[in-house]
């Protein structure tokens, strides 16, 4: 809309290859779109081994294939050793469930980069209700494989009410797996983790604890793994710089082929994102209506439109203000200048007054049962 | 380590990959989840730290490229910083 016509976008260096919906695991925060099981037929392999060749041609790098479970995709070495001819930097963003030693071995070779496993705990028993399925003993066993066989180890913990204050412990598991990086992700409330917001989001006092303890992780381990810690978006007051700007670096691509600027923005409403079954990726990323629509800053409101600080956070998140304000256009209502951020500082204010009915607000879990009952079929068209 | 002792043999930690990138006209530092675009005289010196010559020889061997310029400062003052966020190793 705003940039077409005038110069070329600068080409996507991100592609996340999002190659299923299918997962064995529940996690009821999983940012897949509500409507996941009403979604069309998966892409082939062929379609995929296209649009890898593409974006690479444009200039992309970084590769993710991610999911749903990636390792539900039986042609996932095939995709790797085509990407890696191609030249990407390929990462797994896996639950490790459908992971065996063979099939590692078999992306060794493939050429495939790095792994990052999921964990939804520390312990068992908590990271398998988490999960909705018997997982943790197998995600051990993959993990000290993944690392066996050489490969640059991330673990990525979404962090949540349920399971923060377990940090400590989540760290010392990752310290005897070795991992090369840990990940502690607050949850982000979109997608299945928005339904179940009011009991997944931690008090103020456990996120404190908890960045507390990651930093002193962070200064004890400095030379043997980084450590990021994520702060949720809730507990700040000026919005991320969400995707580094629409439709400036990253690209996903859904299961069904459906082109998207970030892979939560499927639920945003009156999009039709372009499918890369119809429609090369070039012609995606620099042409079409929904890939431009919040490009520049033209389409920002105030009070984004005059802020200084615009090109440093691009006016948030725009699912997020959607999700919260009902209009994507509008600031993200995180930033304190938001005429909505009332709405952020009401949630954050029940996390801590609702921490007692907690048990009377079952979660959740995502599966296909549950999207079906949650979602009518013309939803996100 | 002193990265910048003259008979040191450095290369990439197995982490990171470096490679030249034809759409970006310039080296890239590629690791999990991220990447690093190189300025053309990081991704020079990058290019040497394979592990075959020490910190004399690749001095070296950028002037005898890049002709007429005394580099040992920048190059070791570069090494220190490549060094300092866990780029490069001893051989």
């Amino acid at each position: 809309m705003n940039v077409a016509g005038s110069k070329k976008p600068d080409p996507p260096l991100w592609l996340l290859a999002e190659l299923t919906y299918a997962c064995p695991l529940q996690c009821p925060y999983c940012s897949n779109p509500l409507d996941f099981a009403r979604q069309g037929k998966e892409l082939t392999t062929d379609a995929w081994l296209r649009v890898l060749r593409e974006a690479r041609a444009m200039g992309a790098l970084q590769l993710g294939f991610s999911g749903g479970e990636p390792l539900a995709r039986r042609d996932l070495e095939i995709l790797i050793r085509e990407a890696h001819s191609l030249g990407y930097y390929i990462n797994l963003i896996t639950s490790g469930v459908g992971m065996d030693a063979a099939r590692l071995e078999g992306f060794r070779k493939a050429g495939l980069d790095h792994i990052q496993v999921s964990f939804q705990a520390s312990n068992r028993e908590l990271n398998d209700l988490i999960a909705g399925t018997r997982a943790f003993e197998h995600k051990l066993a993959m993990a000290r494989q993944v690392k066996a066989n050489g490969f640059p180890m991330v673990l990525c913990f979404v962090l949540h009410h349920d399971n923060i204050d377990r940090i400590g412990e989540m760290l010392d598991l990752a310290v005897s797996l070795e991992a090369n990086y840990v990940e502690l992700a607050n949850t982000q409330y979109y997608g299945w983790a928005w339904v179940n917001r009011e009991h997944l989001l931690p008090t103020e006092e456990q996120l404190h604890r908890a960045e507390t303890i990651a930093h002193e992780y962070q200064s004890r381990y400095a030379d043997e793994m980084k450590i990021y810690f994520v702060v949720p978006d809730y507990y700040e007051n000026r919005p991320k710089a969400c995707m580094n700007g629409w439709g400036k670096v990253f690209l996903t691509v859904a299961p069904d082929g459906t082109a998207l600027p970030c892979h939560a923005a499927r639920e945003l409403p009156g999009f039709q994102f372009p499918n890369v079954k119809d429609r090369s990726i070039s012609e995606i990323w620099n042409d079409s209506e929904s890939f431009n629509h919040f490009r520049g800053y033209d389409w920002m409101k105030e009070p984004c439109r005059s802020c200084p600080e615009k090109e440093k956070d691009f006016g948030g998140c725009r699912c997020q203000a959607f999700l919260l304000t009902g209009d994507p256009a509008n600031a993200d209502p995180v930033c304190d200048k938001s005429p909505f951020h009332d709405r952020v500082l009401g949630a954050v204010a029940s996390a801590r007054t609702v921490h007692d009915k907690r048990a009377e607000q079952p979660l959740v879990f995502r599966n296909p049962q549950n999207s079906r009952r949650l979602t009518s079929p013309c939803d996100g068209k | 380590m002193n990265a910048a002792r003259p008979s040191a043999r450095l290369r990439i930690k197995p982490l990171y990959r470096l490679q030249w990138e034809e759409a970006q006209q310039a080296f890239v530092l590629l690791f999990p989840e991220g990447m690093i675009k190189l300025n053309d005289a990081a991704g020079q010196i990058l290019k040497r730290c394979d592990g075959t010559l020490d910190v004399d020889g690749m001095v070296a061997d950028l002037e005898a490229q890049f002709t007429g310029s005394d580099l040992r400062q920048d190059v070791l003052e570069f090494l220190e910083v490549a060094h300092e966020r866990g780029w490069i190793e001893e051989t």
